[in-house]
């Protein structure tokens, strides 16, 4: 059995008194596609500020690969090779398509560097090629501004594809989305797993059927089931505190 | 309101019309020392009064570049760029001081006269070095970007934005003033540092000298400009842009904001100090008044009124409202001030993109 890619221990996240995550527990593999779903508020934006640098867990251990999370800020952490899709499809307004993507795309990323940066001509069509895979090739001049919902969901993916990570923390990614552009990302996302990790966070559970993987259930800050979406979804105690309302 | 305000979409009006508007108006800067020098009842003839405040003019054109690249691009609102300004200018001021040599009112061989008034027996130890011009001029760059740097580094790290930094940026030359104004701080006290003799061997106050510095001030805004230019154009640019919309998201990209935050914080201070020192040697005084709160905030209003986050509105901003100003405290002094503050509440509200936004489209 290969080493976990993220290994969750433990982790308590504490405001005010609140509990956000509660000793949570998670192991997520290499290549594995590992959907999450629970009631609002049940922790899983939290557990990605954990994850991504944004919050400091009060107590537990939070490790991708042999590194220690806890320690270390966003960007070291986006650099290690974790990136995330908000919740709020977040990305650079008053740029285009295109120069979101190149912002995105892997490459140094010191001011110096972003100075003398040069578009290469094989950066050209790596940017092309996942325009064209999230379907905003017509849009790429475009100010990311004047983008449709969908759309922006689609171009934060495509951001998300540029930084070519090992470990993708993808929130919500088909709010707003019509049935058939949730079926395409779906079919985009376990496409993704295999070569790298994905992790979705995701309320639509015809989507987390679709998406074929284990379902971890967060409740009120912990872990209250894991399996397939069949095992969950017979869980008497998942059936109480979250379908059954 | 700060998030989506003046884009740096050169569309509208074709960067073609622009960069002739830009050379047109270059050119017609460049003759006017030479139209000087025509016979004064020549029709074309140019007012010594004409060159004099259009030199200054240009060097607060160059300390708005500064400004827009800091603010219009990354987002940064210095309330205390004037600091830097007044740094650059000390710089060349202590220069210029050691210049005028035993020629003072005391004929002290070496020290300034202020300094003898003051019973100082030599130079302190900050004064070496500044009777060498390229020294003063390193200085005038060197000491605003590195507290630039001090200011900016704890102020980013600790992610102070928005409205706060400008606080901590106008306490900080505000802080400046007070301590310039104290005589034992060598600077001259509130007299600050006049009477200057000659710079490179130029004597002041000569028509030869004022074109000098005329020219020297209009090729350091043109060295500027393609330096913002530059930046602004570059990957570097659309990062900052970035940064002004969206700080949090640009970290999870795995970019370090702090240090991009810095180094252009860094560059519009140091671009800042070497526009207050070809101030000086053109208005013939510095002294701590150059520190006050309201010369950061005017500067600001320059921008504003050009339009940020375009460069070149910087410069139309801060050569009409100081053309305004120049005007009106000729005629109604008095009304100054409001003027002033009417025009940034006026822009606010209805120009947002500032006089440059009257000539380009709505962007993309």
């Amino acid at each position: 059995m290969s080493e976990p890619v993220l290994y969750l221990d433990g982790v308590s996240v504490v405001f005010d008194g609140f509990k956000a995550l509660n000793n949570l527990s998670l192991i997520v593999d290499a290549g594995e596609l590992r959907a999450i779903i629970g009631p609002n508020g049940a922790g899983k934006t939290t557990m990605m500020d954990v994850i991504t640098g944004k919050t400091r867990p009060t107590a537990g251990v939070v490790r991708f690969r042999e590194h220690d999370l806890t320690r270390l800020d966003e960007a070291t952490i986006a650099n290690l090779g974790i990136g995330r899709k908000f919740q709020k499809p977040t990305m650079f307004d008053a740029l285009t398509v295109f120069e979101n993507l190149e912002l995105a795309l892997k490459a140094p990323r010191g001011p110096l560097a972003c100075l003398r940066w040069v578009l290469s001509g094989e950066a050209r069509r790596r940017i092309e090629s996942v325009m064209e895979e999230v379907g905003l090739s017509a849009r790429a001049g475009d100010r990311a501004a004047i983008l449709s919902h969908g759309q922006r969901q689609w171009l934060e993916i495509g951001m998300l594809l540029m930084q070519d990570p090992e470990l993708l923390l993808v929130d919500e990614p088909v709010a707003g989305m019509t049935d058939q552009e949730t079926e395409h990302t779906a079919a985009l996302l376990v496409r993704i797993a295999g070569q790298r990790s994905v992790v979705v966070v995701e309320h639509d559970l015809e989507f987390v059927r679709a998406l074929g993987s284990k379902v971890t259930v967060l409740c009120e800050g912990t872990m209250l089931s894991e399996g397939s979406i069949d095992h969950v979804q017979n869980d008497p105690r998942v059936i109480e505190v979250y379908l059954g309302r | 309101m700060s998030a989506s305000l003046a884009v740096p979409a050169p569309g509208g009006f074709g960067r073609m019309t622009l960069r002739l508007v830009l050379i047109g108006a270059v050119l017609i800067l460049a003759l006017l020392p030479a139209l000087n020098r025509l016979p004064a009842d020549s029709a074309l003839h140019v007012s010594d009064f004409i060159v004099s405040i259009t030199g200054k003019w240009i060097t607060y054109a160059i300390l708005a570049l500064a400004i827009d690249l800091a603010w219009g691009y990354a987002g940064i609102l210095s309330l205390g760029h004037g600091a830097f300004f007044a740094l650059g200018g000390y710089a060349i001021g202590m220069h210029l001081m050691r210049l005028i040599g035993p020629r003072g009112v005391y004929g002290h061989p070496t020290l300034p006269d202020f300094m003898v008034f003051l019973g100082y027996q030599e130079l302190p130890w900050y004064w070496l070095g500044f009777d060498h011009f390229p020294f003063a001029i390193l200085m005038a760059m060197l000491v605003p970007g590195l507290l630039a740097g001090v200011v900016g580094f704890l102020a980013f790290r600790s992610r102070i934005t928005g409205v706060y930094l400008s606080i901590i940026t106008q306490a900080l030359t505000y802080a400046l003033m007070l301590a310039f104004f104290r005589n034992d701080m060598g600077f001259g006290g509130n007299n600050g540092f006049t009477d200057f003799k000659e710079l490179l061997g130029m004597p002041l106050n000569t028509s030869a000298a004022r074109s000098t510095l005329f020219y020297a001030s209009l090729l350091l805004l043109l060295g500027a400009l393609w330096l913002c230019s530059w930046v602004a154009q570059s990957k570097l640019g659309r990062v900052l842009v970035a940064i002004r919309d969206a700080e949090s998201r640009v970290r999870f990209l795995g970019y370090d904001v702090t240090r991009h935050k810095l180094f252009v914080f860094v560059l519009s201070a140091m671009i800042a100090g070497l526009a207050g020192a070809l101030y000086v040697p053109q208005v013939g005084i510095i002294n701590p008044g150059e520190f006050s709160p309201g010369n950061s905030i005017e500067a600001v209003i320059w921008v504003a009124v050009g339009g940020r986050g375009t460069l070149i509105g910087a410069l139309l901003g801060a050569f009409s409202v100081n053309a305004l100003k120049t005007w009106l405290t000729t005629v109604a002094p008095d009304l100054w001030l409001f003027a002033l503050g009417g025009l940034f509440v006026a822009v606010t509200l209805f120009l947002p993109r500032g006089l440059i936004g009257l000539f380009s489209k709505a962007p993309r």
